[in-house]
């Protein structure tokens, strides 16, 4: 057991606690800082599987931005809000909730029954690409190669995003200014 | 070097986790993090792949798109909430349940 493996579980296990105790926690602002704790632990597991790169953006865009914006969200939407949260039944699994639980975990079941017939590591591909040494190695440099990637190959997805990204927020300013005749 | 599959793993249990909660919670902004935690799932997937492609870091690159779309798509979601909450004084997804007042 490396070191590597123990902060692989230490960190999945993080995030899939932290995701489950979003699902059972009736507070919205606990569900809000556990989300946080489950972007910084998925950060972790992007760092090791070499993408340090990503990691750094899914902290600057999803901690500094996204969660950013929910608390202000929340925040605005007022006092009513938030006490019609402490209303609803106290329990995890009800009998409301049994159809999704179901849903749930009967698609988890399905999707690991996939994956462990599939078994990744022998796909045609993956193998192609061990055997023409075209695995990021972890000590590898990503940035250079992600930039210069971003400027040649994906140039047009890049500039499409951009503008997709600025007719969003135009958008949503547009959609949550005050209104003088509602 | 972690297995492909640990990862594929972790990102179904995520997945499975989100569709919990967007089927579950009585607040829009849970079920935003629902979805969220979905994306996340996905984007995870995306990560663990692009390990094995170093020279066009597709993976990763789409990666990075996924987190800017999440980023968009949760400014327009969350003003679409506070508009809903103006309106119907609610943020209760089952109980705005018409387009037009």
């Amino acid at each position: 057991m490396t070191m590597v493996k123990v902060m692989f579980y230490l960190m999945s296990f993080v995030a899939v606690a932290s995701g489950l105790y979003i699902a059972a926690s009736k507070n919205l602002v606990r569900s809000v800082f556990m989300f946080f704790v489950t972007l910084m632990a998925l950060a972790g597991l992007y760092v090791l599987a070499s993408a340090d790169f990503v990691a750094i953006t899914q902290i600057v865009v999803y901690v500094g931005g996204i969660l950013v914006l929910i608390i202000f969200a929340f925040m605005l939407s007022g006092r009513e809000s938030l006490a019609g949260i402490q209303q609803q039944e106290s329990r995890f699994i009800s009998i409301s909730k049994l159809p999704a639980l179901l849903l749930a975990v009967l698609f988890f079941i399905v999707m690991l029954n996939i994956l462990l017939k599939v078994n990744g590591d022998q796909l045609i591909w993956v193998q192609k690409a061990i055997a023409g040494k075209n695995v990021v190695k972890p000590g590898d440099a990503t940035v250079n190669n992600i930039g210069i990637n971003l400027m040649s190959h994906y140039l047009l997805p890049f500039e499409v995003i951009s503008i997709l990204l600025l007719m969003a927020l135009v958008g949503a300013a547009h959609i949550s200014r005050k209104e003088k005749s509602l | 070097m972690i297995s492909l599959t640990d990862f594929l793993i972790v990102s179904a249990a995520l997945f499975c986790t989100g569709i919990f909660v967007v089927l579950t919670k009585k607040n829009a902004v849970q079920v935003l993090i629902g979805i969220e935690l979905m994306l996340n799932a996905a984007n995870l997937n995306l990560v663990a792949f692009g390990r094995y492609d170093r020279l066009a870091n597709g993976g990763q690159i789409f990666t990075l798109f996924s987190i800017t779309l999440a980023a968009a798509t949760t400014a327009v979601a969350l003003a679409i909430i506070l508009n809903v909450y103006k309106r119907y004084k609610t943020i209760d997804p089952s109980k705005t349940d018409s387009l037009k007042d």
